[in-house]
């Protein structure tokens, strides 16, 4: 079962729509008991940095969903500022991340190669997978997603990138640590870009 | 590479879709749902739905009708119409939204910008500025309350005002050129995209892609919006949704870009 995350951020309803017209069970989670049976998480996200990581401590479900992944290694992808908060630290906040990719989030205004350019980051925009990479099975070539972001991520090590997108410069848009998986972009508002990469993390 | 966006603009009055000339006579086009799924198969870049009735008739907004647009998009959806406050604007999110569009409230209390993005992200916030030619001049003024009020303020002024309080996107909406199809106002759109560095959307004018290709060669990567080119088919205004596909539009970027 497919457990998404609804912590107040993001939009749980897409996701659940989408999985349904696939044919995978998935659910929504609102309290740490709702997260029992959970074989893949999905933590979404929109907004602030600080917001997100107040909203999901007030949730009740942090201590159970950090059991779930990094005890028991459930997958579990995070979404646009739900990727971002699976980082150690943000440019945009001040409180800590989950740490589970644990590399930094930065401004793209204070790049020096991106900050002359319309903020935010908005659009369909090329990704380039990492060969390989799972989540992008057949996405290798010509593939789009919709992004809506002012900061961006940064993996100091360099096997946790699992795509780039170029925005002034190539920036990890998705990333991959053991059994997390964070994405910049929407899937679930990328047509069937987004939908064969759901289809990919559902098949891990 | 970042692509520019060619967006449907759809217009909601009495629960129904129209198309409006001049912003006045709205003709009914369809059912908003049903518009929505065609747009799904189309898969169009991203969706922009305006209720023109809400801020008029001071209306509470219709919440059920904008979840069940927000259930039925698999494309990004920016809602507009009626928002005055940054709680409407967060429960509009939190139905699933991924944009609010403010236009009315945001010209009269620009402070109320600065607070909906404190609320919801700046990237969330999108301002709408209903424009007019002034006469025997170059400049531009923002309307209200559905082109019925002349605020008599430059929108260059207030666009570089609403990027200054936190705006994370503008579309500038030409109230001269709505439902004319006679092609983007590219001065202007120049103009408004030397003024701001947020991204940008242009509404009013498309009558073929031609123009949409004529606005992305004149301002590089932007919003293109429309209404009647994508409700509308033929010289005689038959009701058809309609929307490039992913490959005419990447022919079309690759021309406007060579």
């Amino acid at each position: 079962m497919i457990h998404v995350i609804d912590y107040g951020l993001g939009n749980v309803q897409a996701f659940l729509t989408l999985y349904k017209r696939l044919g995978f069970e998935a659910t929504r989670a609102k309290t740490a008991t709702d997260l029992t049976g959970a074989t893949k998480i999905i933590l979404p996200g929109v907004g602030a940095f600080d917001h997100a990581i107040e909203l999901l401590n007030q949730s009740g479900m942090r201590p159970t969903l950090e059991a779930l992944v990094v005890q028991d290694k459930v997958p579990v992808l995070g979404i646009c500022v739900g990727m971002q908060i699976l980082a150690s630290a943000s440019d945009e906040g001040h409180l800590p991340g989950l740490g589970w990719v644990p590399d930094k989030v930065y401004a793209f205004r204070a790049n020096e190669q991106s900050a002359s350019l319309p903020l935010p980051h908005m659009g369909w925009n090329d990704v380039q997978p990492k060969p390989g990479s799972l989540l992008f099975a057949g996405l290798e070539s010509d593939a789009r997603f919709y992004f809506l972001h002012s900061y961006y991520f940064e993996c100091d090590e360099p096997s946790h990138v699992a795509a780039v997108a170029a925005y002034g410069f190539d920036f990890s848009c998705a990333v991959t640590a053991g059994n997390v998986y964070g994405v910049q972009f929407h899937p679930e508002k990328s047509h069937h870009f987004g939908t064969k990469l759901l289809k990919n993390f559902a098949e891990l | 590479m970042l692509r520019p966006r060619i967006t449907p603009c759809l217009l909601v009055h009495k629960g129904g879709l129209v198309k409006t000339i001049g912003f006045k006579t709205p003709k009914y086009v369809g059912d908003p749902i049903n518009a929505v799924k065609i747009f799904n198969e189309k898969e169009a870049d991203e969706l922009i739905v305006l209720d023109i009735d809400a801020t008029v008739n001071n209306a509470e907004l219709d919440y059920r009708m904008i979840a069940n647009l927000a259930a039925e998009c698999r494309m990004p959806l920016c809602y507009g119409g009626g928002i005055k406050t940054p709680a409407q604007a967060k429960r509009i999110i939190s139905l699933g939204v991924e944009k609010v569009a403010i236009s009315s409230a945001a010209v009269e209390h620009p402070e109320l910008i600065t607070q909906i993005a404190d609320e919801i992200g700046r990237q969330s916030v999108v301002i709408v500025l209903d424009v007019k030619k002034r006469l025997f001049s170059k400049d531009y003024d923002v309307f209200t309350k559905n082109a019925c009020t002349n605020t008599k303020r430059s929108v260059f002024d207030l666009a570089a005002e609403a990027e200054k309080l936190g705006a994370g996107e503008l579309v500038i909406n030409s109230i001269d050129l709505d439902g004319a199809m006679t092609g983007y106002d590219l001065a202007l759109a120049e103009k408004i995209r030397q003024a701001v560095n947020i991204p940008i959307s242009i509404l009013g004018g498309a009558g073929s892609l031609d123009d949409i290709e004529a606005l992305i060669r004149t301002c590089g990567i932007i919003g293109a919006a429309a209404g009647s080119l994508f409700v509308f088919k033929g010289v005689y205004k038959a009701v058809l949704i309609n929307y490039p596909s992913l490959a005419q539009r990447d022919e079309l970027i690759r021309r406007a870009f060579y």
